[in-house]
């Protein structure tokens, strides 16, 4: 850590780990609930359990993001942030809200639409929150260095806090509602948290890495390039079904067919960044886990998605488990574990002292990841189930439902490893204790 | 390849190709949003009923169990044509008789199978979802679901 400023940063990360911690003991009670239907049924619903869940989810993921992006940009910038308090008042007005929407929500006041289920004024702290962060931010990056990586982060996070605007248009026509719905929901994970994820990815292979800023910056646009040209109008896989026009579904479908590329392209980048750098950095447990995110992202937004993206197919498969399936590997690879990455790679150097616990740090990678990619597979085969029983041969959800107890068993199960690793990575990274085993000799390194 | 492809061309062309795909996607949404109007949801009007239904359904959270044209949550049935489902389609009082017969029997209570909550819904409300649900059932949703168990 160079700027005294970064150190704002630490209390985002520990306010999204604390989030994290609710969202996986959210996830593992709504698993719960699928095996043993009858839990807490009229005291606290599926539905609020799902909102917890989802919100939670969100909410850490973006104190996340605005977390590295306080501590990237004075590094990047080569200045100190703009103000301090600023992104205190922003974190506060973060946490006040996240609260207050949990707190409505146990009590039975939300609105109605998924994901954007907050209360309008929580809705509307978010708004402010996001101005204050953007002012900040800004400002600190316009008046130091201007490198590729801030530039396309910046505009990451502009483009995502304007589309925030749509979280407070709902229209009373359900299909107009329904398409300006995805202007935040698509428009988010599969355009703007890309770049914040590529901006994010790129800063890590240049610490962690040591290969030339110039190679790093080309292929970081290269990415973006790829994933806004198929992402913008990948949109249309969510228009199929919805009231919008037929032609979607080529559009849909070639367009987000193409959005597996710039994750091949950034799990393709991130290795051959690993491969040609000559820097031996000491943070092992940060350097799986970038390695760990580009995969997995591959993988569960990649594949999974393609997986049911074609219209054809997707006529068959839309909003079955199949769908939960993609959902929570795609998360996992590309938001989560990119978070935890950056977490894991900025936490020592806030602390200021050598990276620690990666012994553990690292077994909580292979135990969340093992749970998720088998949480996968089992609701894929659950999918698969209920696609054909009910798509096909026209059997009542309920009915095809009671048929798939096995799975959601076997998904509890994986729920549970998933959690067990997310309290190791929580202990990992906040209680500090002596390394288990001694590191390897470390060579003094140029730019930390 | 790195003669060719400089860090200003990459720049460059991530700047001039997302601006034309953000116009593309821009012109496209405009015109779904006419046909949205004009076409694909124009077979019944949006009333009041239909109004207060859509807020009925939202101030519930009904999206966090139940999938509406395929989007919400995987934990209950698909609603988007449950009013075909029930053959009440084209029947406003079947329609509102036999979802509120539904819902106030609500939970069940049967061990080992999901239970819906049960909701504090006027008479005026219950008639609003009633109509809400028929109305989304009529949208031209390019014969998505494939069958009616939806």
């Amino acid at each position: 850590m160079k700027y005294q400023s970064q150190s704002v940063a630490k209390y985002y990360f520990f306010a999204a780990l604390a989030l994290f911690a609710i969202q996986v003991l959210g996830g593992l009670l709504a698993g719960w609930i699928y095996v043993s239907p009858n839990t807490l049924s009229e005291l606290l619903p599926f539905n609020i359990v799902r909102m917890i869940h989802t919100n939670a989810l969100i909410v850490w993921l973006l104190l996340g993001f605005f977390g590295a992006a306080y501590y990237l940009v004075p590094e990047e910038a080569e200045r100190e942030l703009f103000s301090t308090k600023l992104a205190y008042i922003q974190l506060i007005i973060l946490l006040v809200g996240t609260l207050g929407a949990v707190g409505s929500y146990l009590v039975g006041i939300h609105g109605g639409r998924e994901f954007l289920e907050q209360p309008l004024w929580v809705k509307f702290g978010i708004l402010v929150a996001a101005v204050i962060f953007l002012v900040n931010i800004s400002l600190t990056a316009l008046a130091g260095r201007k490198t590729a990586i801030t530039n396309i982060l910046l505009m990451g996070l502009w483009l995502l806090c304007l589309l925030w605007v749509f979280a407070f248009i709902n229209p009373d026509n359900l299909s107009l509602d329904k398409m300006y719905w995805w202007m935040v929901v698509h428009l988010w994970v599969e355009a703007t948290w890309e770049l914040v994820m590529a901006a994010t990815l790129g800063f890590l292979m240049l610490k962690l890495t040591g290969v030339d800023r110039e190679v790093i910056e080309k292929w970081l646009y290269v990415i973006v390039a790829l994933a806004l040209f198929s992402g913008i109008l990948g949109t249309g896989h969510h228009f199929y079904w919805i009231g919008t026009p037929g032609y979607w579904q080529w559009v849909g479908s070639i367009f987000s067919t193409l959005e597996v590329i710039p994750f091949f392209a950034m799990m393709t980048f991130a290795f051959v960044m690993v491969w040609k750098g000559r820097r031996n950095h000491p943070n092992k447990a940060a350097l799986l886990w970038s390695l760990g995110s580009s995969t997995v992202a591959f993988f569960g937004a990649g594949v999974w998605g393609f997986l049911h993206t074609l219209h054809g197919v997707n006529y068959y498969t839309h909003g079955t488990q199949i769908t939960a399936a993609h959902g929570h590997l795609a998360f996992y690879g590309a938001y989560v574990a990119l978070n935890l990455a950056m977490f894991t790679y900025a936490m020592p150097q806030l602390r200021k002292r050598a990276p620690y616990n990666q012994v553990l740090n690292m077994a909580s990678f292979w135990l969340m990841t093992g749970g998720m990619a088998f949480m996968t597979f089992t609701l894929t085969f659950a999918g698969t189930i209920q696609t054909h029983m009910q798509r096909i041969l026209g059997e009542y959800y309920m009915d095809v439902q009671d048929q798939l107890d096995l799975f959601y068993i076997m998904r509890f199960g994986s729920g549970v490893a998933v959690v067990l690793g997310a309290i190791l990575f929580i202990q990992s990274l906040v209680m500090v204790r002596r390394e288990l085993i001694q590191p390897g000799p470390i060579v003094a390194q140029a730019g930390e | 390849m790195s003669d060719i492809l400089t860090k200003s061309r990459a720049r460059n062309v991530f700047y001039g190709g997302s601006i034309f795909f953000v116009v593309v996607f821009v012109a496209l949404t405009a015109q779904s949003h006419r046909f949205i109007v004009k076409t694909s949801t124009a077979g019944a009007p949006i009333t009041e009923e239909v109004r207060l239904g859509k807020e009925v359904w939202e101030r519930n959270s009904c999206i966090n169990c139940h999938t509406l044209h395929g989007e919400g949550a995987y934990f209950a049935p698909e609603v988007g044509n449950v009013m075909t489902r029930w053959g009440v389609a084209d029947d406003p009082e079947g329609a509102f008789d036999i979802l509120k017969g539904w819902m106030e029997a609500q939970p069940s209570g049967i061990e080992g199978r999901r239970q819906m909550p049960h909701f504090e819904i006027t008479d005026e409300e219950m008639r609003g979802l009633a109509e809400f649900l028929r109305w989304a059932d009529q949208t031209n949703t390019q014969n998505w679901p494939p069958n009616d168990a939806g």
